[in-house]
């Protein structure tokens, strides 16, 4: 008998219907990935069965008993663990502490904090999930917190353990890890829910993938059976090909830095003597875990903050003092991380974001001082026309467009002017394969015209397939600068986790397992 | 019970919103009138009798509405921006201070040119007050509510201080008043009888000026950017503090003339009861008006008509004149919650 089994499981939001009667089986032991584009109905799907939301049909059943609908208490106390892609863990307090925080009785005196660390040490040794259970979780890198995160549904006797994303934040090595752990909870029953849309790791995980696009199952396949292409056709619905650089051109230099610093309210992201060329024609890639100061690279170069010492030279000219309007008037068009968040202003209107880095120039307002809408929306007509942003028009709320089509918008704003560097921070995360292929093709486009691109990601696929030259980040400072292609995807991990040289034995081993799928 | 965000909002359904805040607002009111022990229709007969049932009625209506637009247009200019200007009130005494500093015989124009002067000394005063506090939320983040809030004690305690020691009237017979408005410098009356003043258009003219400054200019876009999505707008080159401190200065300004025009067009010289508090109903107008410029003036109009029918309920059906601040309190709680269902639907059910 399967451990879980949903039926029929139906949530609609208003007119969009984010799961359609879905049917899913989960048996003992077993690894199910949910295989998805971004906005497919995964999560959904998952906070349905956690109990953050109701569904307005269907049911769960866990061991053949229904599960009350809309109870997270009860999702928990049925054996149903999570571990959401971004932690849920209070940093001022103990791994112990944050692993029994909800499960002892709040009408108690005193914590029976001895019972407690017995059982994490025994699960701890039991799973190979080594962690000081008195160390702060502030102290912890995010590879412990995971699992940490995971401690905490198994110390609740999870069964099904769901994990949203789990690798987004993981070095290669880290995820190798990872995966080990998740081969010995299943050995021992475990059921696990596996949510990613990145195919190599599902195939490396998995024992059976389903697929969900727009919101319902369009096919399972077992693992054994299925390779890359097959999996993204089903993902997408169709052949979706990605774009892939051309020859390369040398150009004079565009940015340079120089032994940059910068002081901020962090310590290990400030930036530490920083140096870095892009040149004309071509893509320099920057890897590196998330935190370990991209965040403040993207912030200096879009004029956000300042360095504080160090030189900055654009066009061969030394910069000073930076702001974000001067960034743009010198011809740098940037795309930033989140683009829901400082991208675009999403309760205005599309022609209004369309025009927001230039609001005083002569083709959008009069003397800088009224805006002149009619020449605004013609112009945004005509931005929306050439960069394909599928809206009912210039005058539709930014809001009610897709992920993809706001990217669209935002390239439209930062590439028309013609800029002589561009920053591309993330550009793709979070996109549907359509959009992908799209602003991928849009920025080599630029490369080739003698833009040079700066890309920020922490998709080292996304990294290998642009780039021409790669350098690593890692605790504020970077790595120097490597033709894209002279060293393997185990070596950047490696870089990418703070180690310089490549050590014997099974490290090496994992990061090969985990980077076969990139040969292609 | 959930919460869902509705797909569409349409025309009608965001129409609704304040009529049916009123209705809420009315229905509870009408239990405390009842609790009062007063016929509940009766009651609300004369409030609206005592509102707009006569001719000077009517006009004191309108006359009280004027600073209610200055200060609510104030606050929703502010607003705008999410620089929370609770100051009003101060800012309006400073207007106050302005005119009666260079109204009372230290400056003489012809009319013409003396009320348009000192509406502008009263804008720049009620907006350099402003300056303290807003450099301290863009310099060292500094939480404006409180700053500008606290600081309207301090201003009503140095009006206390002029108007009883250096700046009393002599002529006043002992009571604590500044010196009147010379005649070049009132606001003439609109009507033969009754106290509207001119000081109603210009408050028509001030909201029609914003509401085209935030539609048309690049500033009005700039404040509604920061005020919907700050970090979006720096990210595209627009400088935060440059457009909150030019906000506050707008909205200093605007509670500002709302000083200017009590005392130069109604009043005639600075007293300490000058406003009941116009500087905080100018919040209940502006969240009614939803912060819309040409939404001030009914809003504005529709307070300004229980302030002053209530007194006229309270003569007639004897409850006390406070049921007008339980009213203004009740029609903002009720705009917001009906606001909100406009834009959200409940679903209900385990």
């Amino acid at each position: 008998m399967p451990v879980l089994q949903l039926k029929n499981i139906t949530k609609r939001f208003g007119s969009l219907t984010a799961n359609d009667s879905i049917d899913l089986s989960l048996a003992r032991g077993e690894v199910l990935a949910l295989l998805g584009e971004n906005g497919a109905g995964k999560t959904t799907l998952m906070n349905i069965l956690f109990g953050h939301y109701r569904a307005d049909e269907g049911s769960i059943e866990i061991d053949g008993t229904p599960l009350l609908p809309g109870s997270t208490e009860a999702a928990i106390s049925a054996g149903i663990g999570m571990v959401h892609q971004h932690f849920t863990l209070a940093d001022n307090l103990t791994v112990l502490e944050n692993i029994t925080l909800g499960t002892e009785p709040l009408w108690s005196w005193r914590q029976n904090s001895k019972a407690a660390r017995q059982k994490l040490t025994q699960m701890s040794n039991e799973f190979g999930l080594v962690v000081n259970p008195d160390a702060e979780v502030a102290d912890l890198s995010v590879g412990e917190r995971q699992r940490v995160e995971i401690l905490k549904a198994l110390y609740r006797d999870a069964r099904v353990l769901i994990l949203d994303e789990p690798t987004a934040v993981l070095t290669p090595q880290e995820a190798y890890d990872l995966f080990e752990t998740l081969r010995s909870l299943t050995a021992k029953g475990l059921a696990i829910i596996f949510i990613s849309h990145k195919l190599h790791e599902i195939l490396a995980i998995s024992n059976r993938v389903a697929v969900l696009r727009r919101g319902a199952i369009v096919g399972e396949v077992k693992t054994g059976n299925a390779d890359k292409s097959l999996l993204a056709e089903m993902m997408v619905g169709e052949k979706v090909t990605r774009p892939t650089p051309r020859s390369i051109k040398h150009g004079k230099a565009v940015l340079k830095l120089e032994n940059v610093s910068t002081k901020g309210a962090a310590t290990s992201s400030n930036l530490q003597s920083i140096n870095l060329t892009i040149n004309a024609h071509e893509i320099v890639g920057i890897a590196g875990v998330s935190g370990n100061g991209q965040a403040e690279l993207a912030d200096l170069l879009s004029g956000l903050c300042q360095h504080e010492s160090g030189s900055i030279e654009l066009l061969g000219e030394n910069l000073k003092s930076i702001s974000a309007r001067d960034m743009l008037s010198r011809g740098v068009g940037r795309i930033p991380e989140d683009r829901h968040k400082s991208g675009v202003v999403g309760d205005m209107q599309i022609w209004e974001n369309l025009i927001s880095e230039d609001l005083r120039s002569k083709t959008t307002s009069k003397f800088g001082i009224i805006l002149d809408k009619s020449k605004a929306k013609k112009r945004a007509e005509d931005l929306i026309e050439k960069y394909d942003i599928r809206c009912k028009g210039p005058l539709a709320e930014t809001k009610l467009l897709s992920g993809g089509n706001i990217q669209k918008l935002i390239l439209a704003r930062a590439l028309s002017p013609n800029p002589s560097f561009i920053l591309a921070n993330q550009p793709v995360r979070g996109l549907d394969e359509g959009a992908i292929a799209y602003v991928q093709t849009q920025l080599l486009e630029a490369r080739d015209r003698g833009v040079g691109i700066l890309l920020i990601s922490e998709d080292l696929d996304e990294l290998m397939a642009l780039s021409d030259k790669i350098a690593v980040m890692y605790h504020g400072k970077l790595s120097p600068i490597f033709t894209n292609g002279s060293k393997t995807i185990a070596e950047i991990g490696l870089m990418m986790a703070g180690q310089e040289s490549l050590p014997e034995g099974t490290l090496q081993t994992a990061a090969v397992e985990m980077g076969g799928t990139h040969a292609n | 019970m959930q919460i869902e965000p509705r797909a569409n909002v349409s025309v009608a359904r965001a129409a609704f919103a304040p009529i049916s805040a009123v209705l809420a607002t009315m229905a509870i009111c009408s239990i405390l009138i009842v609790w009062a022990g007063a016929p509940v229709l009766e009651a609300w007969a004369s409030m609206v009798k005592g509102a707009v049932g006569s001719r000077f009625a009517l006009t004191e209506t309108l006359t009280r509405s004027i600073p209610l637009m200055f200060t609510g247009l104030a606050i929703a200019v502010a607003f705008k921006s999410k620089f929370y200007n609770i100051g009003a009130e101060g800012q309006l005494y400073c207007g106050a201070l302005a005119v009666t500093y260079f109204g009372t015989g230290m400056i003489t124009l012809p009319p013409m040119l003396m009320v348009p002067f000192l509406m502008l000394v009263g804008a720049v005063a009620g907006g350099l007050i402003l300056i303290v506090p807003v450099l301290l939320k863009t310099h060292l983040k500094v939480d404006e509510v409180v700053t500008t809030l606290l600081l309207n004690f301090v201003i009503l305690l140095f009006v206390s201080f002029l108007i009883e020691g250096p700046w009393k009237d002599p002529m006043a017979m002992g009571w604590p008043q500044a010196a009147s408005i010379i005649d070049e410098g009132v606001i003439p009356a609109m009507l033969a009888k009754g106290r509207l003043h001119y000081g109603f258009v210009f408050a028509i003219i001030a909201a029609i000026l914003v509401w085209a400054f935030m539609r048309f200019t690049v500033w009005g876009y700039e404040i509604k950017a920061v005020g919907l999505n700050a970090s979006a707008a720096a990210f595209s080159g627009i400088s935060i503090n440059t457009t909150i401190i030019r906000t506050a200065m707008i909205s200093g300004g605007l509670a500002g003339l709302a000083g200017v025009s009590e005392v130069a067009g109604l009043k005639g010289y600075l007293t300490l009861d000058l406003s009941p508090g116009f500087g905080y109903t100018g919040i209940a107008v502006a969240m009614l008006a939803q912060l819309h410029p040409l939404a001030i003036i009914p809003a504005a109009l529709f307070l300004s008509g229980i302030y002053v029918g209530s007194d006229a309920m309270s003569r007639a059906v004897n409850i006390p004149t406070y049921i007008a601040d339980v009213i203004v309190g009740m029609s903002v709680l009720a705009i917001l919650v009906s606001v909100m269902l406009s834009k959200y639907k409940i679903k209900w059910g385990k």
